[in-house]
């Protein structure tokens, strides 16, 4: 074994620089294994959502095919592997269908979240002044109030409680949304203000270039490093946003599109009466999707921090015999 | 290694011995060799000096003398302090060695201190971490340490916070802590680095007391040529994880053997010699168009609600010439950067008059100030932290040209390769990112970028105290040559006596925000008026042991004076 060996090919590099798989390729022992479930659990809820209509065998509002009515709450059986739930859905197919909302829920909440925190957070964080301190105290407002009541509150002032698929999903998205833009706007707005003392910024000042170049060149890609971490964890949380406003009713109608919360909330009754096979599942959904995000966000948070990284004593041990030996 | 042949037995006068240490870091792309091959002993009561640039391991090798080591290194060999392998013994011994046997002097005081517990209590953690010690015991062995290192009246100052403390002093509360236990060995990181010259001086002339009072043998590790010579009686050269030259100080500074430590010897700049104003008589330029006039110039910071604020720049007064090169002097705290910060538009003045290019500070508005900024060029310190790291060095470089020309991009392209040749880099770099870059061409590719529009002022603000000496070598040489060529005038701010006597004609001496002096750079070296600058110029070490003694006994009579 040499040294050289072990360093990364500077041919195809732009693999190697992309998020996850330069956290990968540092990882080491639990933290790679961590990794490597998160991405695991993550890769499975994304293929699920995209190939849904294939996988599942009945589509997520369909009560009756051919031999005509499904059976009502009936146990799991051959034809409806998890069983049926009281409205004669398949659970299956509906807990399938269930991870294309959350994750269009969550690709949409997350990015208007972005756009709208990192906009805010680097003009209030370079220019401040009167704009810093409003959105502040904003943020701060938004903040105080319980996230999951924001988003109650948002989803029945966009639609009135109860919508169709793309309101239903917009409105979820965008009561998401008005929770986290204070969370992307605090990050970018703290990191602006600690890079605006960096000698860089201060050489493009004396340079001449204008607030808005400075902005945009210098502070942008500087101040948004850390995002694709909060991408991960935020993803987890508006997915258990979604999942809450479904079980407390303020979701998407159950024949406009397939939804985990509102499905468990359904599920409430039939626990009582030995009715497992409703609410194990999308229970299972959320919970394991949640860990898969969770684990992959946790992970690079850590392999991002070099003090939190963890290198392997025998790997270390063995790469310096092998060049001590040479 | 086993434990018959422990050099304790062989050798007992051996503090430390290390033999044949390899380290290595393992990082993301793969196994760093850090130390390589590394033999050498410390006898007793000596001063060994560990000297090298930054990355020749110099600080690993002598950490290890403490069992440290980074997670993420790998270390073969053995290190034995007092007969015991530092490098095999397990957490509890290893606590029991450090401070008892061998003890630690940081760089940073300031970082070493923590600032909620009293100096008192922190030396005295460790006193009571060894054997059990009576609280009243250990604070007296504390006020004890105390006034060993130097600290007037220790009885009442044990209870003061690291903030009530300057930052010699705070050094001197770190080295007492050091002492307390009164180890055999000390391990003193970079430990004036971080000070000015002159407490500098005050402190090597401490570590040389306590060794002749208490017999401690001493590794400094430093990148300083000066205060080698100043305090070791042997010295190691390191390059790239390997021992270069091992030799009696006198030696090493009078019959260097080996090609490195002859480089790095030349590269030191030496006070009086090549100064840029040998054989003037009268200041140049002194017809050329003022380009800087600063009136009375004070600069104030508020402080916080209800505390006093700070005045950085007490009435300075200073006239730079085109085609001049303006050298400002001072220690930390002494407003220099304050002053070339305003020149450039970062900073606001408070009171006076400064003239920049023909426009007035006091009524700075940036708008106005913006089109003059195309004749301002600067360069910043840190050359690693200037650089904007997700742009390549091409477009950092391009930077200027494009917020002030509307040169199409070929032109652009073409202006930066020429740029680049003019600093000495090839013209291919403009592809790389910085961080892909040395220090010394970061800082060349930083001058270039300063010069990109042509300006008629360059300030240039302690462009080479982040650089090791044989690269400060070099970039020197270039600021000089571009000056020549290109004759823009330039404030050169530095607390580096003899690097802004290398480089700048006429030059001024600042101290706690006044311009204490002004005059030829030869004229100020050699006849300095003020007492400040004649104990300044005295506590600048020069590489050379036999000359250095001499200006130890100069700095004895200057402070016998006061």
């Amino acid at each position: 074994m040499t040294i050289t060996e072990l360093k990364p090919r500077s041919n195809n590099a732009w693999i190697g620089k992309l998020p996850v798989v330069s956290h990968l390729k540092i990882s080491s022992g639990l933290q790679r294994g961590m990794l490597i479930a998160g991405l695991i659990l993550a890769g499975l809820f994304v293929l699920v959502a995209l190939f849904a209509p294939v996988i599942a065998p009945f589509d997520f509002a369909q009560s009756a095919d051919d031999s005509g009515d499904f059976p009502r709450q009936a146990a799991p059986d051959g034809k409806f592997i998890w069983g049926t739930t009281v409205s004669g859905f398949d659970v299956f197919s509906r807990t399938i269908f269930g991870a294309r909302t959350a994750i269009l829920v969550i690709i949409a909440a997350v990015m208007m979240s972005l756009f709208l925190g990192v906009f805010l957070g680097l003009i209030s964080g370079y220019l401040g002044g009167w704009f810093d301190r409003i959105a502040v105290v904003l943020a701060d407002a938004i903040y105080a109030f319980p996230s999951l009541l924001l988003a109650i509150v948002m989803s029945i002032v966009i639609s009135q409680g109860q919508s169709g698929m793309l309101g239903g999903i917009m409105a979820a998205a965008v009561s998401i949304t008005v929770v986290f833009v204070p969370q992307y706007f605090r990050v970018i707005r703290a990191e602006v203000m600690r890079l605006k003392a960096e000698p860089f910024v201060e050489s493009a000042q004396v340079i001449g270039a204008s607030p808005w170049r400075i902005m945009g060149v210098h502070l942008f890609r500087n101040a948004t490093r850390t995002l694709p971490l909060i991408f991960t964890l935020n993803a987890t949380e508006a997915l258990l946003t979604l999942a809450g406003l479904g079980f407390l009713g303020f979701g998407i109608e159950p024949t406009s599109a397939s939804e985990w919360g509102f499905d468990l909330n359904r599920a409430m009754a039939d626990a009582t009466s030995g009715i497992w096979w409703t609410g194990l599942f999308p229970g299972l959904g959320i919970v394991l999707t949640v860990l898969g995000l969770t684990l992959v966000g946790e992970s690079m948070n850590d392999l991002n921090d070099p003090r939190l990284r963890r290198f392997s004593r025998r790997r270390a041990k063995r790469i310096s015999q092998a060049g001590a030996s040479k | 290694m086993n434990a018959v042949n422990s050099p304790e037995m062989a050798k007992p006068a051996v503090v430390l011995s290390v033999e044949d240490l390899n380290i290595d870091f393992v990082t993301d792309s793969g196994a760093v060799p850090a130390v390589r091959g590394v033999d050498f002993n410390v006898a007793p009561g000596e001063i060994l000096a560990i000297v090298g640039e930054s990355g020749s391991g110099k600080s690993v090798t002598a950490r290890t003398a403490l069992g440290m080591l980074a997670e993420n290194g790998a270390a073969q060999g053995a290190v034995y302090l007092k007969g015991q392998d530092m490098l095999h013994l397990d957490a509890a011994e290893l606590r029991a060695a450090r401070g008892r046997d061998v003890s630690m002097v940081f760089q940073e005081p300031s970082t070493a201190l923590n600032p909620v517990f009293t100096v008192g209590w922190q030396i005295m953690e460790g006193i009571r971490a060894h054997g059990k010690v009576s609280k009243k015991e250990a604070r007296a062995q504390a006020i004890e340490a105390m006034r060993q290192v130097g600290i007037p009246d220790p009885e009442s100052r044990v209870d003061y916070y690291p903030h009530q403390f300057s930052g010699g002093q705070k050094q001197r509360v770190v080295i007492a802590a050091a002492l307390a236990l009164k180890p055999a060995l000390i391990v003193a990181d970079e430990p004036t680095t971080a000070l000015d010259v002159t407490v500098q001086a005050e402190i090597l002339q401490l570590l040389r007391t306590l060794r002749e009072e208490l017999g401690t043998a001493i590794v400094i590790i430093t990148h300083n040529m000066g205060v080698v010579a100043d305090i070791a009686d042997r010295v190691i050269v390191m390059n790239q994880g390997r021992i270069v030259e091992q030799a009696p100080a006198e030696q090493l500074f009078g019959q260097p053997r080996d090609d490195y430590t002859r480089s790095l010897l030349a590269a030191v700049p030496h006070l009086g010699r090549n100064s840029a104003s040998e054989g003037l008589s009268e200041r140049p330029h002194a017809q050329g168009e003022v380009v800087v006039e600063a009136r009375d110039l004070r600069i104030h910071f508020p402080g916080r609600l209800g505390a006093p604020g700070f005045t950085a720049v007490d009435g300075v007064s200073l006239k730079i010439h085109a085609g001049e090169v303006y050298g400002l002097v001072g220690e930390s705290g002494s407003g220099k950067t304050t002053i070339g910060r305003t020149i450039a538009g970062l900073n606001h003045m408070t009171d006076g008059s400064l003239n920049v290019l023909g426009y007035e500070m006091a009524q700075f508005k940036e708008r106005n100030f913006k089109p003059l900024r195309r004749q301002i060029g600067f360069v910043f310190q840190d050359p690693a932290a200037s650089f904007n790291p997700h742009l390549t060095v091409g477009e950092c470089v391009a930077e200027p040209l494009r917020v002030h020309t509307s040169l199409n991009e070929r032109e652009m392209r073409a202006k930066v390769a020429s740029l680049l040749e003019a600093v000495q880099l090839p013209a291919g770099f403009a592809q790389r990112y910085p961080h892909e870059l040395s220090g010394g061409q970061r800082q060349r590719a930083s001058l270039g970028r300063a010069l990109a529009l042509d300006p008629k002022l360059l300030i240039a603000d302690e462009p080479t105290s982040a650089l090791d000496v044989s690269v400060q070598a070099k970039v020197l040489e270039l600021f000089k040559e571009l000056q020549d060529e290109l004759g823009f005038a330039a404030l050169f701010i530095s607390h580096d006596l003899a690097v802004v006597d290398l480089l700048s004609t006429w030059v001024g001496v600042l101290y706690r925000g006044s311009l204490l002096e002004e005059g030829l750079g030869s004229q100020v070296l050699s006849n300095p008026r003020h007492a400040y600058t004649r104990r300044l110029i005295a506590s600048l070490p020069v590489p050379d042991p036999a000359e250095q003694a001499q200006r130890r006994a100069l700095i004895q009579s200057l402070n016998q004076q006061d």
